[in-house]
């Protein structure tokens, strides 16, 4: 490699597969990399039940894993402590949307506001020319001088939908090298590599509540109690009580503890009356949503926009029609009527493989 | 270029260290305690060692207690003083800005029910001897402070810290783990009652350390077991550890004033090469009360754990002063103590030099130091 072509890289290194992977392939095309881990949660102060080990994304096991992938490969390695921003810009933010009734993804929270932020600029202060990290996307630079973020090859693993908030400013800054591979690839290369992590599973989804019991940490955050009332239909009728509405997301359709002739789900929660409201299956039935916050990857051209959306990470996507409203909003029609509109999630635009924004879900649109 | 300015979170060990120690990993592995020709081959190079340190602090050598690290011998001091004191009374006086060994001591004496004094110091880090003095009661068991500060270097008057305790008849633990080797300090002179050191703060390997117990001072141990150390501390002794200790004392104590006067030397290029080339820097620390070989020094608009990853990219090795477990950054509590505010303990970088530094390597730092301040602080 050139002295031109050999760049300065952070990846951003978690301990798991993908990004030890990352950091491997970069060193190994002669680039100067440097490993970082984020420390963003004291796991001391989580109290595991029956005192078993977790294994999530950046527990201080898995820094351990990283710094030791680090030394493998012989990159330098660093932990960055971030546990205080961490703690306002993505745990406070996750723990107020569930007191507003309504069901965060606090992934996209820190990659927006921690990952390609904070850590971002970390790389700039150590004279980097890129931050890498082990997500599943791709992006390409276009005839039109535009950075376009792209979905990964590997369709069960493809995050985009994690990085709709990724700015041009950013994109311009940021690779992932297994965009285009599949995790079956990746696996293949860690064992290639001897690296010791090849063998490790998945990490969960939020690495915060390692047992993926959120209710409970909820409550040791605010308090238990709070937000107690009824269960009541979209006619009013009490049907019953709960214990909290942050216990209750759209859709679900356990734990509702009442008797019924038919299945009942949850298709709403009202946090300032206390209420979950349920009903049947037909009443998650949406025609589009309202989403605030949308930032566009790809500015649109025109005030309505044809694409295709994600609701949630686990959804396929489905043709809609986007129209772009002032302060940042946008309306989503979907050409057909969607189940659980959530709101809290976030909504990612599409064309094609190609994000185009995406925005943070208000409410769903049901009458005309 | 590879730059090494963390002495004090640790030393290379010396190669005179290293020669005296290599026997007693090579062939001489008796037990000092045994009665025949192996245990002999070692006892008397246990004993030699246990008088250069003696020799070092100032004391007898039937004073010096071998312990695995200065940590052991903070605990050691406070917790077997507490244990043999603690029925005469349950208050200790200490300061704001103790290591986490000492720091961390009281606090726990604190949950068993002790009462904890912490005297504060001032924006150049040293110590108010008539606060101190008022501090003690007649429920005082021991007072505890250190001789110089790990993070800024600043100094404590141990002399008269000493003149305190034996006019208030309560036992003094100094914990001389940075100061040892760098500036005089004894036993008998000063009036301590327990002196904390550490081998691997000056050029003796890591796992070696120990306690200066002045004779008729109370302590209980910490580890039970066999009658080694006079029964004061149970445990095969770490023979090649002690050698290479007693060796590295005597060093010490006969270079001190050469090496110490040629590290200020540096030091004080730095600071001033550091002052004149980067805006708003300060020195944080008496600036003539501290160790010759520390510099803490606050760069506003700067996060250190940036910094301190920057310059190790160039080969630089410094500290922030104060590193949690894991190796990420915490506030420093004794930058708070003096008065700073968390942005400022944030933008705060110690070096620290020791016998291998050059003019040359202070030279490196002061032209590379610039250029990554400027980036971090988004001017290039």
């Amino acid at each position: 490699m050139t002295e031109k072509n050999r760049k300065r890289i952070v990846v951003a290194m978690s301990g798991g597969v993908d990004s030890s992977v990352t950091a491997a392939l970069l060193k190994e095309e002669g680039h100067e990399v440097i490993g970082i881990s984020m420390q963003v949660w004291d796991y001391s102060k989580f109290t595991a039940r029956g005192g078993e080990k977790f294994d999530t994304c950046c527990s201080l096991d898995d820094i351990h894993d990283a710094r030791r992938v680090a030394e493998q490969i012989g990159i330098p390695f660093y932990v960055v402590n971030f546990e205080e921003e961490f703690q306002r810009l993505v745990i406070d933010d996750f723990v107020d949307e569930y007191f507003r009734g309504r069901t965060p993804n606090p992934c996209v929270r820190c990659n927006q506001r921690v990952k390609f932020q904070l850590l971002l600029q970390k790389a700039r202060e150590l004279g980097a020319d890129f931050l890498a990290t082990g997500h599943y996307a791709r992006i390409e630079r276009g005839g039109d001088g535009l950075f376009h973020l792209l979905r990964g090859d590997d369709p069960g693993k493809d995050q985009s939908y994690f990085l709709f908030t990724l700015t041009q400013e950013q994109l311009a800054r940021v690779i992932f090298p297994l965009g285009g591979m599949t995790k079956p690839e990746v696996r293949q290369q860690a064992a290639r590599f001897g690296l010791r992590v090849a063998e490790k599973g998945e990490s969960q989804e939020i690495c915060f509540v390692p047992d993926n019991d959120y209710v409970r940490f909820l409550e040791e955050e605010r308090g238990k109690g709070r937000l107690a009332g009824e269960i009541v239909d979209r006619a009013g009728n009490v049907l019953g009580r709960h214990g909290g509405t942050y216990r209750y997301t759209v859709g679900q359709r356990r734990g509702l503890g009442i008797a019924h002739p038919h299945p009942l789900y949850v298709v709403g929660v009202d946090a300032e009356r206390r209420q979950v409201i349920v009903g049947p299956k037909e009443e998650l039935s949406a025609l589009g949503l309202a989403a605030a916050d949308v930032t566009w990857v790809i500015p649109p051209a025109a005030e309505t926009v044809e694409a295709a959306c994600k609701i949630r990470y686990r959804h396929h996507p489905v043709p809609c029609t986007v129209t772009v409203l002032p302060g940042s909003r946008a309306e989503v029609r979907f050409r057909e009527p969607e189940r659980s509109v959530t709101p809290g999630q976030a909504v990612v635009f599409y064309h094609g493989d190609e994000v185009l924004g995406g925005g943070w879900i208000d409410a769903a649109v049901t009458g005309n | 270029m590879m730059i090494y300015l963390d002495h004090n979170a640790t030393t290379p060990v010396h190669p005179d260290v290293v020669e005296a120690l290599l026997p007693f990993l090579q062939g001489k592995f008796g037990n000092p305690s045994s009665i025949h020709w192996a245990g002999r081959a070692v006892k008397g190079a246990v004993e030699e060692a246990r008088e250069q340190v003696a020799a070092l602090a100032g004391c007898e050598p039937a004073e010096v207690v071998f312990t695995s690290t200065g940590t052991e011998a903070d605990n050691m001091a406070i917790k077997g003083a507490a244990s043999a004191l603690g029925g005469g009374g349950n208050h200790i006086v200490t300061t704001q800005v103790e290591h986490p060994a000492v720091a961390n001591c009281c606090l726990y004496l604190e949950s068993l029910g002790f009462e904890v004094t912490r005297v504060p110091v001032d924006r150049d880090g040293l110590l108010d001897l008539e606060r101190l003095e008022a501090a003690v009661t007649d429920r005082t068991i021991l007072i505890s402070a250190m001789a110089a500060n790990n993070e800024t270097g600043v100094l404590f008057p141990v002399r008269e810290i000493g003149e305190i305790a034996a006019r208030r008849r309560v036992p003094f633990h100094c914990d001389g783990v940075q100061a040892a080797g760098k500036v005089p300090l004894s036993v008998r002179d000063d009036g301590i009652s327990f002196l904390s050191l550490s081998g691997h703060k000056l050029y003796a390997p890591k796992g070696i350390g120990a306690l200066v117990v002045r004779r008729g001072v109370k302590c209980q141990p910490l580890i039970h077991g066999g009658s080694q150390e006079r029964n004061r501390r149970g445990g095969t002794e770490n023979v090649a550890g002690i050698v290479a200790f007693g060796r590295a004392c005597a060093i010490a104590k006969e270079t001190m004033n050469d090496e110490m006067g040629r590290l200020k030397g540096l030091r004080d290029r730095l600071e001033a090469g550091i002052l004149a080339r980067i805006s708003g820097a300060r020195v944080n620390g008496h600036r003539e009360l501290r160790l010759p070989t520390t510099a803490n020094i606050t760069i506003p608009g700067v996060e250190a754990d940036s910094l301190l990853m920057a310059l190790d990219l160039e080969g630089i090795a410094a500290s922030s002063g104060s590193a949690c477990s894991s190796g990420t950054l915490k506030l420093s509590p004794v930058l708070a103590a003096m008065g700073r505010t968390p942005g400022e303990a944030r933008g705060s970088v110690r070096f620290s030099l020791g016998r291998g530094n050059t003019d040359q390597e202070i030279d490196r730092v002061l032209a590379v130091l610039p250029a990554i301040v400027a980036r971090l602080r988004g001017e290039s």
